[in-house]
């Protein structure tokens, strides 16, 4: 009835069932260099597989590709397009190049696009990469700004949604739907340049069927969707990354044992995530162990 | 400290905040009973703390002591506890709130299978064919559990929902059975007598690996679909459509939460539900498995460690004179051969008077206990209490001495055991307030004051200790545990992983190797304690919201938009018979007590049942109605079933 290629089933009263078949090994070219990855495996894993950095926005480790950003681009030799790093699998005796002026030149296009539109300040690694590409966002006027100066929405006490920060890249609808949490509460409204993420109606979150598992802010590549308490730390100038620690504990709630990693700054937790490769929660959490946090830091 | 959630006023929706409370930062001792707490230093307060033991040890024996441990701290710290009741103390009453929950579970899959964990795990539920979610509303009270759930059915899983409210984990189902309160044995027995009656059971599996079948075909041969139908309200086809899906799968799992286990008679419910996948084979293979939900972070991990009253460490029987004996070495002690008291035995004991000192680490009985008047006035009769917690909460307001601890989660280390058996480790990220103090320190203390010097240098020692006395977790290094994402036992190699599912040795063709044949239960239907009848109308039950916790003593600190505080619910007919509205305040009365409560309209009720949680009981106490009606084999009470009757104030 169900089929789960990469799972082993066992017979009747074997031994402990082993996860990941032994998967077959796929040889191709890689900057000129021949390298072997599982099959399956798409260039983005041969890539991290060999250390070579390859921006991505819209990549998420535990959802499918959307292939929205197209920041990820290298040449497939012999293939008219670039293909998306991320979603592209690796097939025998193909040739890939990762650095070539085309692949270049695209990525500083896409990040010149994303970045005169949006505000790009919270993106982790996109600074670099703009200087890397030779970017130049302002050269498209203050006019490019298209959604750079849509105001934060603060209407709940748990997460803000800053779509001043939201480069479309579809990941928070994902993970609210289908491919973890089945809520739906989030969706895209309007279209063209009007197009943004919204609930029902475009309402505020409390009137809406968010269940506030924040299993959206987790997948967000920019800091669109963050925790209040790091929205209104920024705000204050007080969040400090680099004055942060960063501890994987057990939730202390119900008996499921999600592992959190506590983010802590000053003795406060501030931010709360869960390690994408739990095999429990797979970066996932519900609103307890996302939010439900502060009674251990109510010291008066 | 500042608080950095800036809380604003929820009373757009709810119009209440629940009690918040502060943390303790520092030891409370009152000099009389009558008389208020003031501060003391720490050496005052354990040396207050030990001379109330030694004194009630010394006038009435060993046994007129009591530990509850904590579900909610580390494996360490309930190993250490449990350590301190049985060698400082000479006693085996430790026991923790696995009572008020799950306990016939553990009993139950004891009787069945010799092992009383869940015989799956998460990942497998996503490549079964069938799952049975009964009694449980994991879409809420286990949200990342039922993600894996959700994956199975996207899989392609059916599933069914056996719950007498339709709820959002029953929105999920293929179908859902919404049964009456208290019949689910009348609706186990039922699928089981239609699955034997079609020829659908696994004739090679109970021949080899069962016993008591033949009495098992007798007890439910009365069970036909029709009288099934008039005792639990479930359509007779619907019974049917279950017992051949479920039957006839290749694999199926089968869930349960506190919907089984919170009736006086819950261990017999769990026999009810085990006996399904003995008749059908749905166990000890992968993907195929029975599963309790459990409620806690650590109550599974609690019960390993030995702090119930009967067993050692490591599921570790005492009434066996070799394991007895194997402890009693290692700790250089005499253990007494025989089980100790049951958190429920405890309050019975001290209403009769026999039991006088209860050292409560980390639990609020006088909130969660059903009954919660009977509990105040038991506690309060106590001739020494003692409350190691983070929080002032009702049951240390009545305490001799407060003991300020650490938030196991997130200020110390060690390892915490989730429902599928996986031990995981827990890491300190914060430092405690004021002059909190880790709770495995503040035992060895006290302990000390006993003349038990023990030095353990961090919580590996102490869980290097515990591994060399338990053979099944044996094989989990704090290295192993951070390498694999943590371990499930049983786990006795050091260079193996184990198994993610139990009991494949049921399915073995040599008998030697298949061991012990698990037998039927032979159980049966017995309506809840507490009737319905014309003074008392409505049937109520309890259970959880999403963003709330057992008694909201650590969910009532964050700012949930969801939260609305405690309400009456009642289905959309009963609400216009009674003539009430949504937010209209109510008079809620059952045998026991009354309270006010706000009316809320569930359409997933059905006429003639009440539903309230047990979230905000410094508003309204929920269980001032329920009834302290205990299983007889595991002692948790019906906290499912109460007759009540709302009445319109004024």
């Amino acid at each position: 009835m169900t089929t789960t290629p990469e799972r082993t089933r066992t017979p009747q009263g074997s031994a402990p069932v082993s996860l990941g078949l032994p998967r077959r090994l796929i040889e191709f070219d890689l900057d000129g260099d021949q390298v072997r990855v599982p099959e399956g495996a798409t260039l983005l894993d041969a890539c991290r597989d060999a250390g070579k950095d390859i921006p991505t926005l819209c990549y998420g480790d535990t959802l499918t590709p959307k292939n929205a950003c197209r920041v990820c681009v290298v040449e497939v030799e012999g293939a008219r397009t670039l293909a998306p790093a991320c979603s592209r699998k690796a097939e025998p005796g193909m040739k890939v190049r990762t650095d070539t002026d085309r692949a270049r030149h695209s990525r500083k296009l896409v990040l010149e696009l994303l970045a005169s539109s949006t505000d790009l300040s919270t993106t982790p690694h996109v600074a670099g990469w703009i200087r890397e590409y030779g970017a130049e966002p302002d050269r498209f006027g203050p006019d490019a700004a298209t959604v750079a100066g849509r105001e934060a929405k603060v209407d709940n006490d748990l997460y803000v949604r800053d779509y001043a920060k939201c480069i479309m890249c579809y990941k928070c609808v994902d993970a609210c739907g289908d491919q973890w949490q089945n809520t739906f509460a989030i969706a895209v409204a309007g279209r063209g340049f009007d197009n943004t993420i919204a609930v029902e109606h475009d309402g505020p979150l409390p009137d809406s069927a968010c269940v506030y598992c924040g299993n959206c802010i987790e997948v967000c590549p920019t800091g669109a969707l963050s925790f209040k308490s790091e929205y209104d730390m920024r705000a204050e100038g007080t969040w400090d990354e680099d004055a942060q620690t960063e501890t994987t504990t057990v939730c202390a709630y119900c008996g499921v044992g999600c592992n959190l990693t506590l983010h802590v700054q000053d003795n406060e937790i501030v931010k709360v995530s869960s390690p994408h490769d739990n095999p429990i929660t797979r970066g996932n959490l519900c609103i307890k162990g996302r939010f439900g946090y502060q009674h251990v830091q109510t010291r008066e | 400290m500042k608080d950095r959630q800036g809380r604003t006023d929820n009373s757009r929706r709810t119009g209440r905040t629940p009690k918040t409370y502060p943390r303790i930062t520092h030891p409370l001792v009152r000099d009389s009973r009558d008389a208020p707490f003031r501060r003391a230093t720490w050496d005052e307060a354990l040396d207050r703390a030990a001379a109330g033991f030694r004194r009630t040890r010394e006038a009435h024996g060993p046994d007129s002591f009591a530990m509850l441990s904590c579900a909610r701290a580390t494996n360490e710290m309930n190993y250490v506890a449990q350590k301190f009741t049985r060698v400082v103390m000479g006693t085996n009453n430790v026991d923790s709130c696995n009572r008020t929950c799950h306990a016939p579970s553990v009993a139950g899959l004891s009787a069945a299978f010799g092992s009383g964990g869940g015989t799956s795990s998460y990942g497998e539920v996503e490549d079964t064919d069938v799952i049975v979610m009964w009694g449980s509303n994991a879409r809420f009270a286990h949200p990342i559990f039922f993600q894996h759930v959700l994956k199975g059915i996207r899989n392609g899983a059916r599933m069914f929902a056996v719950d007498p409210r339709r709820t959002s984990t029953a929105e999920w189902s293929d179908r859902w059975l919404g049964l009456n309160v208290g019949t689910d044995i009348a609706l186990a027995h039922a699928i089981g007598r239609e699955i034997i009656e079609s020829g659908l059971h696994n004739k090679t599996f109970i021949e080899r690996a069962t016993s008591g079948f033949e009495d098992y075909v007798k007890l439910v041969e009365p069970w036909t679909l029709s009288l099934a139908e008039k005792v639990t309200g479930v359509p007779a086809e619907a019974i049917r459509e279950l017992a051949h899906v479920y039957a006839t799968a290749e694999r199926a799992q089968l869930c349960w939460t506190l919907g089984i286990t919170e009736h006086h008679n819950g261990t017999d419910n769990v026999r009810a539900l085990i006996n399904l996948s003995l008749l059908t084979g749905h166990v000890g293979r992968y993907g195929s498995g029975v599963q309790p939900l459990r409620g806690q972070n650590n109550v599974q991990g609690g019960g390993d460690m030995g702090a119930i009253p009967n067993r050692l460490p490591g599921f570790q029987d005492i009434l066996d004179d070799g394991h007895r004996q194997k402890f009693e070495t290692a700790w250089d002690t005499v253990i007494q051969p025989s089980y100790g008291m049951t958190l429920t035995q405890m309050f019975e004991a001290m209403e009769e008077g026999t039991l006088h000192a209860v050292y409560c680490i980390g639990e609020n009985p006088a909130q969660s206990e059903a009954d919660s008047e009977q509990a105040l006035r038991r506690l309060a009769a106590l001739d020494h209490l003692v409350v190691q917690d983070i929080f002032l909460t009702k049951t240390a307001e009545l305490a001799d001495v407060v003991l300020p601890a650490t938030a196991s989660w997130a200020e110390t280390d060690g390892t915490t055991t989730n429902s599928e058996r996986r031990v995981q480790r827990v890491r300190a990220a914060l430092t405690p307030p004021g002059e909190a103090r880790d709770d495995i320190d503040i035992l060895c203390d006290l302990a000390a004051r006993f003349g038990h010097e023990w030095k353990f240098a961090d919580s590996e020692a102490v869980w290097d200790e515990l591994r060399s006395l338990s053979p099944d977790h044996w094989g989990m290094t704090y290295d192993r545990l951070e390498e694999h994402h943590g371990l499930q036992w049983p786990c006795p190699d050091d260079d193996k992983l184990p198994s993610s599912y139990l009991h494949a040795r049921l399915w073995e063709t040599d008998p030697a190797k298949r061991g012990r044949r698990a037998p039927f239960g032979l159980v049966e239907h017995d309506p809840p304690v507490d009737l319905t009848d014309e003074n008392y109308p409505l049937r109520l039950t309890t259970g959880r919201r999403l963003d709330s916790y057992n008694t909201g003593v650590q969910s009532g600190s964050f700012a949930s938009p969801l939260r609305r505080g405690e309400y009456i619910e009642l289905c959309p007919e009963d609400a216009v018979a009674y003539g009430v509205e949504v937010g209209e305040e109510v008079r809620v009365a059952s045998r026991r007590g009354t309270v006010t409560a706000p009316v809320w309209v569930d359409p997933g009720l059905r006429p003639g049942l009440a539903f309230m949680t047990f979230h905000f009981p410094d508003e309204v106490d929920t269980n001032q109605l329920t009834i302290e009606a205990n299983c007889p084999i595991a002692g948790t009470a019906e906290f499912k079933a109460s007759a009540i009757r709302i009445e319109k104030v004024a």
